[in-house]
């Protein structure tokens, strides 16, 4: 998955600058920049409660931030207030939730929800389509069209129900895909191929992706970007080979230490030296900072702020 | 008294169903050596959480077992009766689940909580209870000082780690551990595993550790089974599941989990 050159800011498709979001006293996000671009997919990795899904929510415009501005192709969407574009902006950006069981109405058949976006939002194409446009986009995400339009998501297994997701998503045609951990609820079995599937629908659809997951081993396998989060800061962002092969931020060599390696058995009285190395780690990685190191081309880190 | 502390022979677990019944465990026999870490993997609906209520009979209709046994130190759980099977768990058997953390009554502060299974089990009072829970609360890592506290007070990593305290309290011999940490992040999930595998070190009880993450398990475990649609399909010594695997499931099972490109040789973390 090796990038080209790196696109340049003006072919974002969606741009943060400075994305602050408070709730009450909590910074969720202190200030999260970065560009999604078309064709390509970054991964936001981070612990439950570092402010990923906030990102996410903030994107698909379900949140507004406290700061900071979002743009989607050069246009400032925070100082417009509610657009009036609103609508053509939800069909521009579309998202996969993690829960494949619950994001399916069960009182509607799976041509029910491809035959709803595709009414709502496609301006060309008559009534009479919809049944090829249907069968054209289960058959694009891997379904097989006769047998599955006419299932409940009951009878669908969770990974053809998140299959179903994705064709609805791409039923829009949208330019950005946001998927919010859409594997961590698969069976294990299943997931490399749902991940591979949206690979394969961001290529075909030249799609900008924002793929979250706490899992940094997927975003290795989905994403030419990565940016790790912690405490609502981006600690560590660049090209996801950089950034795997010679991680810098203490808390990324944590979080890629402890992914699970079964070739490096736990030994007796690790426990201490682990727990105070990660203890050691979120304190030194929690302060705020805006001080940023570049250590390669697309590389950078934060420097380590000074607490109290 | 042979070597192992727990014994399943030919145990078949059904569900009753619409038509007939449906058997989610077939014919699954493995044994767990005393001071043994024994792992059971598969995915979702192969029958082995259904095989960690049955241990304990705790399975509820429509599940029932239909045959087989299980012996606890060659005494067979199945044959008790209730009476007796309840001076069994928690004290001999424990259990931590996967949702676990959320199994702590949200009313009741930690310390009543521990109370309320030492007393059961042991007849033991406020202070002696108290003072166990503080005792266990440090072989965890979370200050003493919080056992006062109410479960929301603490993040859903301590929750877990106070459940596994309560169920240590009780000095059981086989700890079984359905996805004790699937909910939680990766290093969170270290944090605790590496404690479980210290405590299992120094108190030398058993543990059943149930995952689908077969690289997880090849961390703690010193044996694997893989079960497949109910049945137990591979059973071996964690280097040869992992080195010679010799069911093609097994093989799926260890490349279904996207591993990190190369091994970016992190000597320590702060380096």
């Amino acid at each position: 998955m090796k990038a080209e050159a790196n696109p340049v800011v003006a072919d974002a498709v969606i741009r943060l600058e400075d994305i602050k979001r408070n709730f009450g006293p909590v910074h969720a996000l202190k200030g999260v920049s970065f560009s999604l671009f078309p064709g390509r997919a970054l991964a936001l990795v981070g612990e439950s409660g570092c402010g990923k899904t906030t990102c996410a929510r903030i994107i698909a415009r379900l949140d507004k931030p406290t700061g900071g501005r979002l743009f989607f192709r050069g246009q400032d969407l925070t100082a417009r207030g509610e657009a009036k574009d609103e609508h053509q902006y939800r069909r521009e950006v579309q998202m996969v939730f993690q829960d494949p069981f619950s994001s399916l109405n069960p009182a509607f058949t799976v041509s029910h929800h491809l035959a709803r976006p595709l009414q709502l939002h496609r301006q060309s194409g008559s009534r009479a389509d919809l049944p090829e446009e249907i069968a054209r986009l289960l058959a694009s995400v891997g379904l097989e069209p006769d047998v599955t339009r006419q299932k409940f998501p009951h009878e669908l297994s969770g990974g053809q129900r998140q299959r179903v997701n994705i064709a609805r998503a791409l039923a829009v045609a949208p330019s950005v895909l946001v998927a919010d951990e859409p594997t961590s609820m698969l069976d294990v079995s299943i997931r490399k191929d749902i991940l591979d599937l949206l690979a394969k629908v961001k290529r075909e659809n030249e799609l900008a992706m924002l793929y979250i997951t706490h899992d940094i081993a997927t975003a290795a396998h989905v994403a030419e970007e990565i940016v790790v989060m912690f405490a609502g800061q981006m600690v560590e962002w660049g090209d996801t080979d950089a950034v795997l092969s010679d991680p810098r931020h203490p808390y990324t060599r944590l979080l890629l230490s402890a992914v699970p390696d079964g070739s490096r058995p736990f030994v007796t009285g690790g426990s201490a030296r682990f727990l105070e190395q990660a203890e050691k780690v979120r304190s030194l990685s929690r302060p705020e900072s805006t001080v940023v190191e570049q250590v390669g081309s697309n590389h950078f880190i934060r420097a380590l702020g000074v607490s109290g | 008294m042979s070597d192992n502390l727990l014994e399943i022979e030919k145990l078949n677990v059904d569900y009753l169903v619409e038509k007939g019944e449906f058997r989610a465990v077939k014919e699954v026999s493995f044994n767990i050596g005393r001071g043994e870490i024994f792992g059971l993997a598969g995915e979702s609906g192969c029958g082995k959480s259904t095989i960690a209520y049955a241990i304990t009979r705790l399975s509820k209709a429509p599940a029932w077992i239909s045959g087989g046994s299980i012996r606890l130190d060659g005494q067979d759980l199945l044959r008790l009766p209730e009476r007796e099977l309840q001076k069994i768990r928690w004290k001999r058997i424990g259990m931590v689940f996967q949702s676990a953390m959320n199994s702590l009554n949200p009313l009741m502060r930690v310390e009543a909580q521990f109370h309320d299974v030492l007393r059961r089990h042991t007849g033991c009072s406020h202070e002696e209870s108290r003072a166990r829970g503080e005792e266990m609360f440090r072989l965890v890592g979370i200050p003493t000082h919080r056992i006062g506290d109410y479960p929301h007070q603490f993040s859903g990593g301590m929750r877990q780690r106070i459940v596994i305290a309560i169920c240590l309290a009780l000095r059981p011999e086989l700890i079984i551990m359905d996805e004790p940490t699937t909910a939680l992040d990766v290093v969170v999930q270290r944090e605790i595993l590496e404690q479980v595998v210290d405590l299992q070190r120094t108190y030398g009880f058993s543990v059943l550790f149930i995952t689908h993450d077969l690289h997880l398990m090849a961390q703690l475990c010193q044996r694997i089974g893989v079960m497949l649609k109910g049945e137990l399909v591979e059973v071996g010594d964690v280097r040869q599941v992992a080195q010679a695997p010799r069911h093609d499931y097994t093989r799926k099972l260890w490349n279904a989990i996207p591993q990190l490109p190369g091994n970016p040789h992190l000597s320590g973390v702060l380096a």
